[in-house]
């Protein structure tokens, strides 16, 4: 509990990827990269909005229905805070790549998804953010557990959490616990979220490249 | 950061905005009350312009993309009310805009019309009528590869971007197909509005060093062309790299090559 978990770097939609910091052992990492608004095959193009594709590639062997099935979660959180409307008949593709695994995976891919979508520029309603929560047998709630703390708890619950009020974007669980457990772990979950999305924006304050200039009435070649 | 709080939005101009925050504005003393005019073009005075990375909502403006806020005055008999806001952000990936100059390569020609890939999620189309002095019998002289700078006549998200290479006089302006020397590189939007700003630094330095033909597309790309092929490389270098050198180190790099 309270191990900086650092989501790791995004890339710049139209294809590039870069990692901005170094590893520290133990911690898990995902890499990020957004491709879009990009070409669609017609099969797949929607008429009213965007077709948001996520692809997870764990760190070893092929992707499996466990990836899979955090593909989906993903992709439904992240066209839930995409104005995917202003962009129909494109796709928006989110690759995730698992660096190191430590715990805490599926919400650590959450918010490379956000940060993804951020540096990218792509329109969003909101930020959001990925916390876990583990149940251990007495009832007790831990946050952020790493993979041992995960496998000797009774249930582990993880929540993406909007900027927005801290609306819950997804809630998943895995292992029995009863409705009052599971409001409990949601409240300690928009508790750590102020806190988590304080250390990724910096305090409010977003690492950029300031750019001059405004993009219209100025500037444009006669 | 607590849950987006409203604040009004003269206080966050210059501020780093994220999506979410929603931005207060003073009501407006008209008899028609508040209304946001979305889109390019004057505003009218009095009236409020809502930029890029903004979208109108209930309460005010509501933040779709991370940046700072601007702000600017309107000219003219504006007065307090009135004027434009919008949010710098950076991207790498184009969305067609409607009168946006900009460089497209040549992919298909059919019968009567060129499709161009400008980097933006469709390919535009181009009439072959749409040059200068362009009728039936006298065609242009466009083939696959070609490099053409046009500006966009209909870009929204529901159609298929088309683009032109005259103005609305007839004249082509600095439009057309772009030469076959020369060298066409790719950097980031916000690098090309800063290029693009009057009284950029960066050019009038460039232009101290070697004399150069340049052109700047709105979508990202640049075409440089200078005597030899190695002051081209140079002058692409400089502009590639400028994006991440404060002005020091722009000074230095430029004072190190004029050595030579």
């Amino acid at each position: 509990m309270g191990r900086g978990r650092a989501p790791r770097f995004p890339c710049l939609g139209g294809g590039r990827v870069l990692p901005r910091s170094s590893l520290p052992a133990g911690d898990t990492s995902v890499l990020a990269g957004l491709y879009g608004p990009a070409e669609v095959k017609v099969s797949k193009e929607m008429y009213d909005k965007a077709t948001v594709e996520v692809l997870l590639r764990p760190k070893v062997g092929l992707p499996g229905v466990f990836e899979k099935n955090r593909e989906q979660l993903i992709r439904k959180t992240c066209e839930a805070v995409l104005l995917g409307a202003l962009h129909p008949r494109t796709s928006i593709t989110i690759v995730l790549q698992v660096v190191s695994d430590a715990g805490s995976l599926l919400a650590c891919c959450l918010n490379a998804a956000c940060m993804g979508l951020m540096d990218a520029g792509l329109p969003m309603k909101s930020l959001f953010c990925g916390v876990t929560c583990a149940l251990d047998a007495t009832g007790a709630i831990g946050l952020d557990p790493t993979a041992k703390q995960e496998k000797e708890a009774r249930a582990v619950l993880t929540f993406a959490i909007s900027s927005v009020e801290r609306q819950v974007l997804l809630s998943t669980t895995k292992g029995p616990c009863s409705v009052e457990e599971e409001q409990l772990g949601l409240w300690g979950g928009q508790a750590r979220y102020r806190r988590r999305v304080r250390q990724e924006t910096g305090g409010g304050r977003v690492p950029w490249r300031q750019g001059e200039g405004n993009p219209w009435g100025m500037g444009v070649p006669s | 950061m607590a849950a987006a709080e409203a604040l009004p939005a003269e206080e966050r101009v210059g501020q780093v905005v994220l999506p979410g925050d929603v931005l207060l504005l003073p009501a407006h003393p008209e008899a028609d009350g508040e209304r946001l005019w979305l889109g390019p073009g004057a505003a009218l005075p009095g009236r409020l312009l809502c930029g890029p990375g903004l979208r109108s909502c209930g309460a005010g403006l509501l933040v779709t993309k991370c940046g700072l806020l601007r702000h600017r005055q309107p000219g003219g008999a504006g007065g307090g009310s009135g004027g434009a806001y919008w949010v710098d952000s950076q991207q790498k990936r184009y969305v067609p805009v409607k009168g946006d100059h900009v460089i497209g390569i040549v992919t298909i020609k059919a019968g009567d019309i060129f499709k161009l890939d400008v980097g933006g999620s469709e390919q535009a189309s181009l009439s072959y009528l749409a040059f200068e002095g362009a009728t039936k019998r006298n065609r242009p002289n466009v083939q696959v590869g070609d490099l053409i700078y046009g500006q966009f006549i209909v870009a929204n998200k529901d159609m298929e971007p088309e683009m032109v290479c005259i103005d609305s006089s007839g004249r082509a302006n600095g439009m057309g197909v772009i030469g076959h020397e020369g060298l066409l590189f790719k950097v980031s939007l916000g690098l090309i509005r800063k290029l693009l700003a009057p009284n950029c630094e960066i050019i009038q330095e460039l232009g101290q060093l070697y004399p150069f033909e340049i052109v700047f597309g709105m979508n990202g790309r640049i075409w440089v062309k200078a005597k030899t092929i190695q002051q081209t490389l140079i002058v692409a270098n400089i502009l590639e790299a400028c994006e991440h050198m404060t002005a020091e180190q722009r000074t230095q790099a430029l004072a190190k090559l004029s050595e030579r």
